[in-house]
């Protein structure tokens, strides 16, 4: 079931760089993702009853920790793909993309995924690093994708920052790989995660913190935490919206796992809080300067790549404190932020296209123009700024009451951060989704099923967590200790 | 051939390949920056084919051919193409300060030996010297590819920051596992593709390969 989940948008990648540009291309991305989905349920089954596997000659494994995000992933990219149908569609009638362009989009499209869940499934933390550096690759070239010297910049940005960023974590896996070879011998057995994480404790403190230092610039730089974040909000918003969701949505949650996945060895080897005291840093860091940065902002997707940096430190924060509370609390904010704000993109697609621009001061008058992306973005807001009975107000909850309780001295910092968003945020959106229909605003054929999935997703979520996500989350909280 | 002068000879070239760095740092002409990129892989090539002799480790002569043929041939081979295409083989590059730059570069070289320093102490390898210039190197790049505003120059920054990994692995731990190995080359390899689509698409919108004209996106104050 693992090599199907790899193998799929492996094969719809190649199949539609074949296709091309046809007419059912957007289909058969759809299809490609909706199989991926399937085998992302079909791999959670397998786990959930049989617990914990290896495959592929150790080379892959599936535990609590990715499983939930491997499911996630083929979710928001199954959704994605069907928002994108009628989205590129229409961006394809106006001009903006042309033939090798939708070619080109499709099969990166799938090549993304392949790479993010080889990222996700793999045991080796060398390849990790290579598959991390293949979903960066993969995009660069979708990010600028309408060719104007804009996007360009965007992604020239992206590629050269994330490529530098990268490569430090590069140097952090081989000094990684240069302790763990003293306690496993040499070769592939020894960037195991599986092995490493057994013999964590023997693995030479030194080493390990220097290395952590590497990784932290490294993944770091992909997570998008500040002072590394200059390029997200060009790259997430200069692009199509199809990847401002997955790159906001899904890329981010995945370098998070990556750091994280570092972070546990590190902490097994130094026995200190040492490694978890640079991602609070880092976090809250990330969470004012993003809070700030977001009360001028003019465009509406720069805004919202400025709110996933600060949800992003909000996760980075609470791995970093740690304890069994905050880090239920982290995986949950991965989970219900990653659907909130793929599902909020979709709608600010819309909304950009209804108004042909992505300036927040001439979007106006989306309740009466269209009900479903006006309601859509005011309730996908309430979600992310963490207003209950959304599943981010009860993560939010979870990371403050374990902040409160372990690390007090924190706690203003993170409200501070935290209002502030939630003001900057209301601020921008009333007049966007209340007055008039102004007459330059266009009707538009919405694609319904993504955004309401999301949204009732993230409320349920907030409402009742279920059985198997509890449990889950439960034992990743035990392997993340 | 001796151990003890193998590893000499090592370090002998481990010295060329930080030289080529600093050379690369203050190089003014695209033309030049090009052949001493494909010198540094030169160097990085035998070292490694020397550590695989020494440590007797064959894996690490498929990485030297590997580094052979992708880092002195077909790399700086696209950079050719791409350079005499675009037709920027004549531009010199402003580069600023030369004498502040290499001061820069040296004091980057120390901070190396004091970072590794832990790492050297617990090493046994006899390759464990050039551990802190590898990550000299990387540094170099790293400080090239700010100074410079070229983009040809930024991704030249780039590439001999990834020989300078490259180096340390072998330096470190005699090479990564060649799993590892082949999919960093491959990475490599696409991103070459992709800066050689990129230089193609800012060339046409912004008619010249300068970076210093991106700058529409920028925080309003």
């Amino acid at each position: 079931m693992l090599l199907i989940l790899l193998g799929v948008p492996l094969f719809a990648a190649a199949a539609l760089a074949f296709i091309g540009d046809r007419r059912y291309a957007p289909e058969i991305n759809i299809a490609g993702s909706a199989a991926t989905f399937a085998a992302g349920i079909g791999l959670a089954l397998e786990v959930y009853n049989t617990g914990p596997m290896l495959a592929g000659g150790k080379f892959f494994f599936v535990d609590a920790f990715n499983v939930y995000l491997s499911v996630l992933t083929s979710f928001v990219s199954m959704t994605t793909a069907i928002f994108s149908r009628r989205y590129m569609r229409r961006e394809r009638e106006h001009g903006r993309v042309g033939h090798v362009g939708m070619r080109f989009y499709h099969s990166m499209y799938q090549m993304f995924i392949f790479a993010m869940f080889l990222c996700l499934l793999t045991n080796n933390i060398g390849v990790l690093w290579i598959a991390m550096e293949l979903a960066t690759l993969s995009t660069v070239l979708l990010v600028s994708l309408y060719r104007t010297p804009r996007a360009i910049e965007a992604a020239w940005k992206y590629f050269i920052l994330c490529g530098v960023g990268i490569a430090q974590a590069l140097f952090g896996t081989v000094l990684l790989y240069f302790a763990a070879e003293k306690v496993l011998g040499e070769g592939g057995e020894a960037l195991l995660w599986t092995n490493l994480s057994r013999v964590s404790g023997s693995l030479e403190p030194t080493v390990l913190s220097l290395a952590f230092v590497f990784l932290m610039v490294g993944y770091g730089t992909k997570v998008g935490l500040v002072p590394l974040h200059n390029w997200l909000p060009d790259a997430h918003s200069e692009g199509p919206t199809p990847i401002s969701a997955v790159l906001s949505g899904l890329l981010l949650n995945i370098a998070l796992y990556a750091l994280v996945r570092c972070k546990v060895l590190v902490d097994g080897s130094t026995g200190t809080h040492h490694a978890g005291d640079i991602m609070m840093g880092f976090g809250v860091l990330s969470i004012l300067v993003a809070a700030y940065s977001l009360l001028r902002q003019k465009d509406i997707k720069r805004m919202f790549s400025y709110s996933s940096i600060e949800h992003m430190g909000i996760a980075t924060f609470a791995f970093g404190l740690g304890g069994p509370i905050a880090t239920f609390g982290a995986l949950l904010h991965m989970l219900v932020h990653s659907l909130a704000k793929s599902s909020i993109f979709f709608t600010v697609g819309h909304a950009s296209q209804m108004h042909q621009t992505q300036e927040m001061e001439r979007i106006k008058g989306l309740f009466k123009g269209n009900p479903l992306v006006g309601w859509g973005l005011m309730f996908g807001v309430m979600a992310i700024a963490g207003m209950p009975p959304f599943g981010i107000f009860t993560s939010e909850f979870l990371i403050l009451t374990a902040t409160i309780k372990d690390a007090p001295l924190w706690t203003p910092f993170l409200l501070l951060g935290l209002g502030v968003a939630f003001a900057a945020l209301f601020r921008r959106v009333q007049p966007m989704v209340a007055g008039e229909v102004p007459e330059y605003q266009k009707p538009l054929k919405v694609a319904h099923v993504p955004v309401v999935l999301h949204m009732l997703l993230v409320l349920i979520i907030g409402i009742y967590i279920p059985d198997f996500l509890n449990q889950w989350f439960h034992t990743a909280v035990e392997l993340l200790k | 051939m001796n151990i003890q002068i193998a590893a000499q000879i090592n370090s002998f070239i481990a010295a060329f390949v930080l030289l080529a760095a600093f050379g690369m740092l203050v190089q003014k002409r695209i033309y030049s920056l090009i052949h001493l990129f494909a010198w540094q892989g030169l160097f990085l090539s035998i070292s490694t084919a020397i550590v695989g002799y020494v440590a007797n480790k064959h894996h690490l002569y498929i990485s030297s051919i590997l580094t052979l043929s992708l880092k002195v041939v077909l790399l700086p081979y696209i950079l050719h193409v791409l350079v005499v295409r675009l037709k920027i083989r004549k531009q010199a590059e402003t580069v600023l300060n030369i004498p502040l730059t290499m001061m820069i570069g040296i004091a980057l070289v120390i901070f190396s030996y004091h970072l590794t320093a832990p790492v050297r102490e617990l090493s046994t390898l006899i390759t464990r010297s050039t551990l802190a210039v590898a990550l000299a190197t990387v540094m170099i790049g790293l400080l090239m590819m700010i100074t410079r505003k070229h983009a040809v120059t930024q991704i030249i920054g780039f590439l001999a920051m990834e020989n300078g990994l490259f180096f340390a692995a072998t330096s470190a731990t005699y090479g990564m596992p060649l799993v590892v190995e082949l999919g960093v080359a491959l990475d490599v390899l696409i991103a070459a593709f992709i800066f050689g689509i990129f230089f193609f698409h800012i060339h046409s919108t912004f008619d010249s390969l300068d970076v210093k004209q991106m700058s529409r996106l920028k925080e309003d104050l």
